[in-house]
């Protein structure tokens, strides 16, 4: 079964000052979430390989989706991060389902190689629940300048039986990172961390 | 002294298949921007505060062609429309009223020329919406803290009493607006509610033109 979804909402938030300085370029991140009826909602359901498929179709489109609002080329995304909210009628391990087993993989592919991590959060509750997702570069998870996070938020969801799915992919790290660490043009890109 | 300082926008578009009802045939796609921007009158009180408003003219419609470029869809397509306005905590109710003018304004300019409403009285299905814009662009305004949530109303483009378009977007900026900040917003929807059917004046029962039926 594909995904059941009621809304997708796409977000794009851009920095251009801070402090009174000038970012320049901006600071550019995208988000993207899905609202989806839960299938497994209120019972007991021991195999979750629904949801794990809902997770692999969400990850390409949600992925597509941020790559499309910031207007770049897959190979120009900076970071990526993913999480996913439970209605009050669902168990934490759903979230689990949709975001681990397969949710990287297109994810990945919208956005270019991604030798890293996609580091993700996960939780239950209510109705405009927020979520903060947490963000890494993609190539190279010690990246110290884009160590960071972006909220994510649906005022009208998750219903009880819902899931929110977000997926969050930048075309930069922080808006004036100068706390040193691994730079953007130190990375090797091959074990996902340096 | 530069009255236009601008930090942060954020753009948002959702699309609403349904809400537990049939599926739409066309999903309504509402969207809203918020633009962050410092409060030259933060922290005291100023007694003119009118050249603000002329300079947020220009701010004002570039907002709204960023909104509809990021909705992705011709001007004709949007149906109803609102504003409202975030004052950080140093500053007073009345620096969000500033927006009344160039927030309304710039969304007209976006939708005004648009559309023939005598090819639409008569029913003309080739006609289009008639997007002239007629209707008092709906807002509201408060103080709040960072990440404050807005719920800003819509209402149709050419005839407030459209009972199926009345409707509200919730916008929020995590982190916005600092206290000495502005966060003026505008939204825009290609429809009404997704499952509306409360009777009342439809869109299609537009008959008067003069903004409200």
């Amino acid at each position: 079964m594909p995904a059941e979804i009621r809304k997708l909402i796409v977000q794009v938030d851009e920095t251009h000052r801070e402090m009174g300085r000038e970012v320049n370029p901006p600071t550019r991140r995208a988000l993207a979430m899905a609202v989806i009826r839960n299938p497994f909602a209120g019972r007991w359901v021991e195999q979750l390989d629904e949801l794990i498929a809902i997770g692999e179709e969400l990850g390409g489109l949600l992925g597509a989706r941020c790559v499309q609002a910031l207007g770049i080329e897959p190979g120009q995304a900076h970071s990526y991060g993913k999480a996913a909210i439970v209605g009050e009628a669902g168990e934490l391990e759903h979230a689990a389902a949709l975001l681990h087993p397969k949710l990287g993989a297109p994810l990945r592919k919208a956005v270019e190689k991604g030798a890293a991590l996609v580091p993700s959060a996960k939780k239950q509750g209510g109705v405009g629940t927020a979520i903060d997702v947490p963000l890494g570069h993609k190539d190279a998870a010690f990246v110290r300048s884009h160590f960071d996070a972006i909220e994510a938020r649906v005022a009208d969801a998750p219903r009880a039986d819902e899931i929110v799915v977000a997926v969050s992919v930048t075309a930069s790290g922080r808006p004036l990172p100068r706390i040193g660490g691994l730079q953007v043009s130190e990375i090797q890109g091959q074990d996902g961390l340096r | 002294m530069n009255l236009i300082d601008i930090r942060r926008i954020v753009t948002t578009v959702e699309d609403i298949f349904h809400e537990g009802g049939p599926r739409a045939a066309e999903p309504p796609r509402r969207g809203s921007i918020a633009v962050v921007m410092t409060n030259p009158y933060a922290g005291r009180y100023e007694p003119d505060i009118l050249p603000m408003m002329d300079a947020l003219t220009p701010v004002g419609i570039d907002m709204a062609h960023r909104l509809r470029a990021a909705m992705d869809l011709p001007p004709e397509r949007i149906e109803s429309y609102g504003k409202g306005a975030i004052v950080g905590a140093a500053g007073e109710l009345e620096h969000g009223a500033l927006w009344h003018v160039p927030g309304g304004y710039a969304m007209r300019e976006l939708l005004g020329w648009k559309g023939d409403a005598a090819a639409y009285k008569r029913g003309d299905s080739n006609a289009g919406q008639g997007g002239n814009a007629l209707a008092i662009v709906p807002s509201t305004k408060k103080v709040g803290p960072p990440g404050c949530a807005l719920d800003v109303p819509l209402t149709h483009i050419n005839a407030s009493y459209v009972r199926s378009h009345y409707d509200a977007m919730e916008v929020r900026v995590p982190g916005s607006p600092r206290p000495d900040e502005l966060v003026f917003i505008l939204v825009m929807s290609t429809g009404g509610r997704v499952h509306a059917r409360v009777g009342g004046l439809t869109a299609a029962g537009i008959s008067k033109w003069d903004g409200l039926r």
